[in-house]
Parts: C-alpha cells; structure tokens; sequence
C-alpha cells in the first residue's frame, strides 16, 4: 500500500524535475516543478475531439492502458513493505499487464487511421517487444542470485549475498535504467519534445488523443516513470527501517529524474534504425549478469 | 462396454441421415450427433478426471491381440477438451455450409467425415492397442483430408490437401515403425508391449523409440521443422473445420508425446531438455513467421505451431522436472502444458471462427483489404479482440494462466536445478517465452488493427455486415470459457489433479500445488484489475459527460483530405521488423518504382515463404526431379518398349537365380580342379 501511494506521489513531480534539469542545463529559467501537473489538470477538464474514423476502441484504449499501469504498481514493493499484492513469479503479471496496456495503446493509434500514428504503433511494438526478453533475464537472474521468486523477497534478500552481488546490481541498475527510458519513450531511445512526427515514437501514437484522455495518458506516462524509479530504488533498500528507507525512495526518484534531464540534454537521440540493435544489446548485458550470478 | 456400443451406434445412424436429409438439415443433424457422442464419451471421461479410470477390452482377432481401451485422467483430459471443441466448430459449421448449400453430395460426405473425425480422436485417446491406435488415427487422418478439401474444385485446396495427406502418412510411417518394432521385442501389440521393450531394452534403445515416437506425433503436433503442411492445410479448409483442425486436432500430437512420455519413463532428463530446445525454436519460428503473413488463416496458422511451442515448453520443463525428481516443479510444468491445451484450443478457434465471419462477410483473406470492418461487425470483431489478447497471454484472460504456469515452472527451475549449463538453458528459455509474447503483441495488434480498425484499404466485392445469433453463438461459447479460465483458474487446475498426479505418482498432490494456490490469487487480482479499468473508464465517462465533444478528420499535418489509402498497412507495420529478421526470414518482393517524369503503373508485392520449407521439401524434391529427369528417355510412349521393360524384369527375376546357380556351379567345377 505504501509504495502505491509513494509512487502516486513521485509521479507527480517527476516530469517536473525532468524539464527543469533541462531547462537549467540549457541556460533557461524554465518553468515551475508543478507545471506538467497543471497541464494534466487543464487536459482532464477540456472537451475532446474525435477522428471521424475511430471507433469504440478509441474511446476506451486509454482508460485501460491507465488501468494496467495502476495494476502493474500494485506489485511494486517498497523494501519491507510489500507492494498491494504480492506472489511468486509477480513479476510476469507486471510484465504482461504493461503490455495489455501497450496492446491498447497501439490497436488505439492504429484505429485512428493515421499514417503517423501507424508509424509510432508500429515502433512501439517492435521496441518494446525486443525489451521483454532482458527484464525477463534480469529477473531471472535477480531470482538465481537470492533463492526467492517475488519482487518482494527478491529485493529484500538482495543485499545478503556476496560482494558480486554490488557488481551484479550495478548491471541491473543500468538495465532498469534503460528498459525504463524505452518503457517510457524517453532519450535516446525516443525523444518526448521532437518537434517532427516522423521521428517520434509514443509522442507521434497519441496525437489524435485530446481532453480527459490525453490528461490520463500523460499521467499514466508520469505513473510509469516513477514505477520504474521505485524498482530501481529497491535495487538499493533492502530491509532499511521504513524512515531511511521513504527518503532514500524519494532520492532516487530525484536523481533519476535528474539523470533522465542529463541525458536529454547532452545526448542526441539513436538513429531510429539502430534503436533494435541497442535495445538487442541489453539482452546480452542481462545474460552477463545471469553468467555473473553463475559464478558465484 | 456398453457406452462403447451406444457411441458407434450414434455415429452410424447419425452417418446414415446425414446422407439422405435435405443439404440445410444435414449440418442440423451433424450438431446433433456430435452432441451426443461428445456426451456418451464425456460420461466416462468426466468419471476418470474424478478419479475412476474405466477399462474395456475388445476380444479383438488373431492378428491384433485383445484390444484394450482404457479412459485415465489424462486421456479424459483430452476427450474433454476435444469434444469442447468440436461442438462449437460444428455449430458454428452448420451455419457457415449455408453458403453451399447446393453441392449435397459434398455435404454429405462432409459431415459424415466430421463424425468420424470425432470418433477417431476419441479412439486414439482411449486405445491401448497399437494395430486398434494406427486404424484410429488412420480414420483421424482421412477424416480430416476430406474435410480439408471441402472445395475441391480450387487447385490450391487439393494441393494443400495432398501435401497434409503425405505429411500425415509420414507420421504414420514413423508410428508404425516404433510400433512394429516394439511389438519385434515384445511380441505384443498392447500399449504393455511398450513398458516390456523399456524394461528389456537398453536406455538408448528407449530413447531411440521415444525419439521415433516423438518425431511421429510431431508431425501431426506441428513442431518446426515439421510444421509446413499447417500454413497451407489451414487456410484452404472451410474455417470451422480450420478451427477445429487448429484448436483439437494438432493436439492429439501432443497427447500422443505425453502418453509415450508416461509410458517410456526413463531418460527424462535428455528427452526434457530436447523438447524445451525444440519447443522454444518451435515457438519463436512460428511466430517470427506469422507476423509477415497477408493471409489471415495461413498468419493464424503460423500461431498454432507458436502454440504448439509454448505447450511444448511447459513439457519440457516437465520431464525436466522429473528427471531430477522434482515433483512440484513437474507439476508445475505439466499443468501449464495441459491447460494452454486446453486454451488454446479455444482462442484459436474462436480466432478462425472470426476469420470466417470476415471472410463470409468480404469473400477475401488478405487483410491489406481490410480497414474498419469493427463498425459493421462490431460483435465479430469485439470477440476477435478478446481471442487476440488471450493468445498474447495477456490478462485477466486464459491465456495469461497457462503461461504465467510456465513461466512459474523456469523460473523454479533456474533456482532449483543444478548445473550452469542447463540453468542457462532454463534461463534462455524463459527470455525466448518473453519474445514470444512481444512477437505475438506485435502480430495481432497489426491484425486486429489493419482488419478492424481504420478505414477500408481496398473496395470490398460486398457490403459487410453482422451475422445472426446463431452463427455468433459458438464464439460467445468459446469466448465465455476464455473469460472463465482466466478468472476461475484453480476450478481447471483442480480437472487437471488426476492427470498431473499420472507424472508424478500419488503421493505428490496438495504439497506442491503453491503455484496453484498462487493461481486463485491471481483469478482474484484479475477481477480487481476489471474493476480498476471499470473505475476509471466510469470516472472518464462521469468527468467528460458535461465536457463538449466534437468529431474531425484525423490529425494529419494540416492535410485535410485524407484517403484511406493512406493509412499504415500490415506490411508498413511490420516493415522494421522484416528488416531487422531478415536473416531468418524469406520474403520473395516484386517491385516496379516510380520512375520517370510520367510514371507509369508502381507495384509492390511481398510474399512470404517459409525457409524451412524451401530447404528441406521443395528443394530436395526439385533435386529428386532433376536426377528422374534423366530417365525420362525410357517413357517414350511406346507400347514395344513397355512390353519390354516388362520382359525384361521377368528375365531378370527369373535369370538371376539361374546364373547363380551356372556361377556356383562352375567354381564347383573350379574347386575339383
């Protein structure tokens, strides 16, 4: 229950401190932490327009696609604490009910008729699909190295093994951190403020989308952020009594969102042709760090 | 004994009035029969997943031995499944023969190889003769080939029909083989005969056998590279018969490797990881394939041999499992087997259910024609959309319950077998599944998006519209299931205890059920995930009820008249990932540019073969052809020269006993020298 609400409570800053790492790193003011909030706030309160072509599906893709993003946080835990649920193999269901909701979001792009969004449909899918095999490794091998098969117990017993283990995590913090940037379209697998939308991926899928539901899909978006933020905190946790552990859970967030500003700001986006083979690679540092348990 | 005598009765006098009814009453009285043999075989069947194993034996005749059929939990299973099945594919027949209702006779022996095909698969399950299992899957076997061939008159179904008639007498080649030569080393031809040969025989020599075996059900089962009378046996049948051939029929190969597995226990180790490896190629083959098909049945088909793969990793982990004599991790493994049997079964029917409404509705398969099909068979399309997610195995449907099953069982076994090599193995496993599952999202969000979704691509020859209650019943029926498993799981998992317990001996149930208990969580979690999207589409609906809304043309750069043409195809969606699996993949591309200050007429076409195909059939056989070719001097069509060879052969047979016999005679001759 805990981390459920501290991650609702992460996403609502997160994008915030993201645009202004990037608005500082570029010499600018920018604007408010709270002002991707606001936006959100003015969507969820606007009238809609719909394409003449959508049908149903439309109209329902993105309250689901929200759905299974609040569904995937309820397994997230927080050091000690378990997340809302918590069972062997959780993992899958987390996995494979993002990917209900990116079903939706992907059949809702192609509803519109749209080339553009056909176009982002069609990367997301391919991207996302190569990015399953290295969580899954990376979990399989967070499971081989403590004995234990929940997001939960895996966490918590992460820090009794061996000095390798400080290794092997330093491999799964940098997995997460990317599957987590493909996950969520950042840099530089997508770049979210490309003003062109042939370059564009998930930008370039909710183009059609207005209103209520653009306000949801922005927020899911937030959502996920911070769950993969709240992953990778529990990287470090362990079973830290629960006032080290909620600062420490926000100071990650903090800092990732400050290494997603960095990386926006100084890196250029990967040819969109190459992103299959990045994407490919991180399998493999997975399988490194599986051989790297092996070892041990 | 008796239901035995009662279901033959069934089938014939079903088969006798099938014949001589009226064409739109014979499909009528096909649903009755098959009603009411799913029903007599169901008796038992539902008796031995309780518990109570029913025996018959046959006097049979001197060549066969006593025939004995025996009906256990697992055989049960399969009846079960099977009968499911069948019932929906021949409702959903019924009306979809409508449309030829004027070729009788073709009706006629269609239907009456539907039952027959029904028989044979129950026969198969329940026989423990290996002469009595042949003729049963021999019946199996033509059953299907007639009713693949329903419109003989197109070049394309009888060619796909031969070719699934030689592939399924190629498995029978090889069951034959395994048979005859249990029976060489038993001297019997009941199913014992196979337990002696394992005890007698050395640990090779059962592998050996159950390698045979294995290959044999194989072929009938749809693992790669065994796999290529699928994608086109499929597309060529009437859809019911597609879905019925897809859901059950390919299954009986995979009853057939798991009773072989029960039987020849011993090398389970060797014969686990064999399965896991050419399962997971299996799975990811197909699905690497179906995602560039334009056909929709032969894309769907390619989904079955996918299918097939993830079943066949849930064995493999099995047999794994057992080799190392972990049980709960067998059980593991097993379960989630024989459930995705079961779901699969009815996803992928419903899904050729679907494809035959769109194909009635359009008369076409190619879904670049299609676009925006949801707004005139809304029902159709949103059944359609439940089977896609469920084959995903995404939740809160079936599909989601066998695989996290199998995911459970890799998982267990990466932590708990020993050995980096086979850890490894499990783990890349686990990460193939993983693929597996992003392959099919993309696959069926493109053939859900491009055939219901958008605007039509291309004009239609008819006005689509809905069909009637009745045609979409059997879908709702499949679709009920689907929901059911995903929401009750533990209720299915619970059928399964008498089968699992077959693997691992009785002493094994309720300790290791944790993943089942696992399961009923999750049966609850997925109610609580509806009820989230519940929540939020009401909270949606609540908030933007006093909002404005209008309707516009697509966002489109400020262009403002859009045609349909264009919008993203299949073959745009999945142009990246053509380009990115190009290695594995064979796409033959006809292309004219746009040249020129006035272009002329552009093209382009991508079909997609199958490599496997290409390397291993109709490269062979052109060789074969070329090398015969050479002899086509001697058929000159000349009766002299025919009556030639003909006495040529007689001398020959007859002359070369007798130069032996001058031969032996002169080294006699020699030797007194």
């Amino acid at each position: 229950m805990l981390s459920f609400v501290l991650i609702f409570i992460a996403s609502l800053f997160f994008t915030g401190i993201v645009v202004r790492t990037k608005s500082l790193a570029s010499g600018r003011k920018g604007p408010g932490i709270m002002q991707p909030m606001k936006d959100i706030w003015r969507s969820l309160r606007k009238g809609a327009v719909y394409s003449n072509t959508s049908s149903d599906i439309f109209q329902i893709a993105p309250s689901i696609y929200f759905a299974s993003i609040l569904a995937a946080m309820m397994v997230v835990p927080l050091g000690s604490q378990k997340g809302l649920v918590s069972f062997s193999c959780d993992f899958v269901f987390f996995a494979y009910v993002l990917a209900l909701g990116k079903f939706f979001s992907i059949i809702a792009a192609l509803d519109t008729g749209s080339s553009f969004e056909g176009m982002g449909a069609s990367r997301e899918a391919l991207f996302s699909m190569l990015a399953e095999p290295a969580f899954f490794i990376l979990m399989g091998s967070l499971g081989l190295l403590t004995g234990n098969t929940s997001f939960h117990d895996i966490f918590m017993n992460l820090h009794i093994g061996s000095y390798l283990s400080y290794a092997l995590v330093t491999i799964a913090c940098f997995v997460l951190i990317m599957i987590c940037m493909i996950e969520n379209s950042r840099m530089p697998i997508d770049d979210p403020k490309t003003h062109l939308e042939l370059t564009m991926i998930h930008e370039v899928m909710i183009l059609d989308n207005s209103g209520f539901d653009l306000g949801l899909i922005l927020q899911a978006t937030n959502l996920k952020f911070a769950m993969y933020g709240a992953l990778i905190a529990n990287l470090f946790i362990g079973n830290w009594p629960l006032y080290v552990s909620i600062p420490v859970f926000f100071g990650i967030q903090f800092l990732l969102a400050i290494v997603a500003g960095i990386i926006e700001s100084f890196m250029a986006r990967f040819r969109m042709g190459n992103n299959a083979q990045f994407i490919l690679a991180l399998s493999s540092l997975a399988l490194l760090m599986l051989f790297g348990v092996l070892m041990s | 004994m008796m239901l035995v005598g009662v279901y033959l009765l069934v089938l014939l006098l079903a088969a006798v009035v099938v014949s001589i009814v009226a064409p739109r009453t014979k499909g009528i009285v096909a649903i009755y029969g098959i009603v009411a043999m799913a029903a007599i075989s169901a008796v038992p069947a539902v008796d031995a997943l309780i518990g109570n194993t029913h025996t018959y034996n046959f006097a049979g005749s001197y060549v066969t031995g006593p025939i004995g059929m025996e009906i256990d939990p697992l055989s049960a299973w399969f009846m079960l499944v099977i009968s499911f099945t069948m019932i929906t594919s021949v409702i959903y027949g019924q009306q979809y023969m409508n449309a030829y209702a004027d070729s009788r006779n073709e009706l006629s022996l269609h239907w009456i190889c539907y039952l027959l095909v029904h028989a044979g698969l129950m026969s198969v399950c329940a026989m423990r003769n290996s002469i009595g299992f042949l003729i049963s899957w021999e019946i199996m076997a033509l059953g299907a080939f007639f009713l693949v061939i329903f419109e003989r008159e197109k070049v394309r179904t009888i060619r796909a029909g031969i070719n699934y008639l030689i592939q399924s007498h190629l498995a029978i080649l090889l069951l034959t083989v395994a048979f005859i030569w249990v029976a060489i080393v038993s001297g019997t031809y009941s199913f014992d005969g196979i337990m002696q040969f394992v005890s007698q025989q050395s640990r090779l020599a059962s592998l050996g056998l159950m390698l045979l075996f294995f290959v044999g059900f194989a072929f009938k089962a749809g693992f790669v590279p065994f796999h290529t009378w699928l994608p086109h046996a499929h597309p060529a049948a009437p859809s019911h018969v597609s879905g019925m051939m897809s859901g059950v029929l390919i299954k009986i190969g995979i009853y057939g490797i798991m009773r072989m597995l029960l039987i020849i226990n011993v090398n389970y180790m060797v014969m686990g990881f064999f399965i896991l490896i050419i399962s997971v190629v299996t799975g990811i083959y197909g699905v690497m394939l179906a995602i560039i098909q334009h056909n929709l049945k032969r894309l769907l088909a390619y989904h079955s041999v996918e299918n097939i793969g993830i079943i066949g990793i849930g064995i493999g982990v099995g047999c794994i499992a057992l080799g190392c004599n972990n049980n709960s991790l067998a059980i593991i493994g097993f379960a989630g087997a024989l459930l995705h049997v079961l779901n699969h079964s009815l996803f992928k029917s419903l899904l050729f259910y679907g494809a035959g409404n769109v194909y009635q509705a359009t008369h076409c398969m190619d879904i670049e024609h299609f676009g925006g099909l949801i707004r005139k068979m809304p029902q159709t399309a949103m059944l359609f959309l439940l089977a896609s997610l469920a084959i995903c195995g995404l939740p809160p449907f079936n599909g989601f319950v066998s695989e996290f099953l199998i995911y459970n069982g890799l998982f267990d076994g990466i932590n708990s077998i020993q050995g980096s090599g086979r850890t490894v193995a499990l783990a890349l496993s686990m990460a193939g599944l993983a693929l597996i599952g992003g392959l099919a999202i993309m696959c069926f969000t493109k053939a859900f998006g491009t055939i219901f979704l958008g605007q039509p691509r291309a004009k239609l020859h008819s006005e689509p519209k809905e069909f009637g209650f009745v045609r979409l019943f059997p879908m709702y029926m499949a679709g009920g299931m689907i929901v059911a498993i995903g929401i009750a799981p533990k209720f299915f998992i619970g059928a399964l205890n008498g089968a699992l317990q077959q693997f691992v001996g009785n002493n094994a149930t309720g300790e290791s059920f944790q993943a089942v208990t696992t399961l009923s969580a999750i049966g609850i979690y997925m109610l609580v995930f509806i009820g989230i999207a519940a929540v939020v589409y009401g909270l949606r609906r609540w908030f933007t009820s006093h909002l404005p809304e209008s309707k516009g043309e697509t966002w489109g750069c400020g262009y403002l008249a859009p045609t349909p043409k264009i919008q993203y195809t299949a073959s745009s969606f999945v142009r990246s990932y053509r380009r990115l699996a190009k290695s594995v993949l064979q796409v033959k591309k006809r292309k004219i540019d746009v040249e020129g200050i006035f272009p002329g007429k552009a093209e382009y076409a991508t079909e997609a073969l199958d490599r496997t195909e290409t390397g291993l059939i109709i490269k062979p056989l052109r060789m074969i052809r070329r090398l015969l070719s050479h002899f086509s001097i001697m058929q000159n069509g000349r009766l002299q020269f025919y009556i030639f060879y003909g006495m040529f052969f007689i001398i020959l047979i007859a002359g070369v006993p007798f130069m032996f016999k001058l031969i032996r005679l002169f080294i006699n001759y020699l030797n007194t020298l």
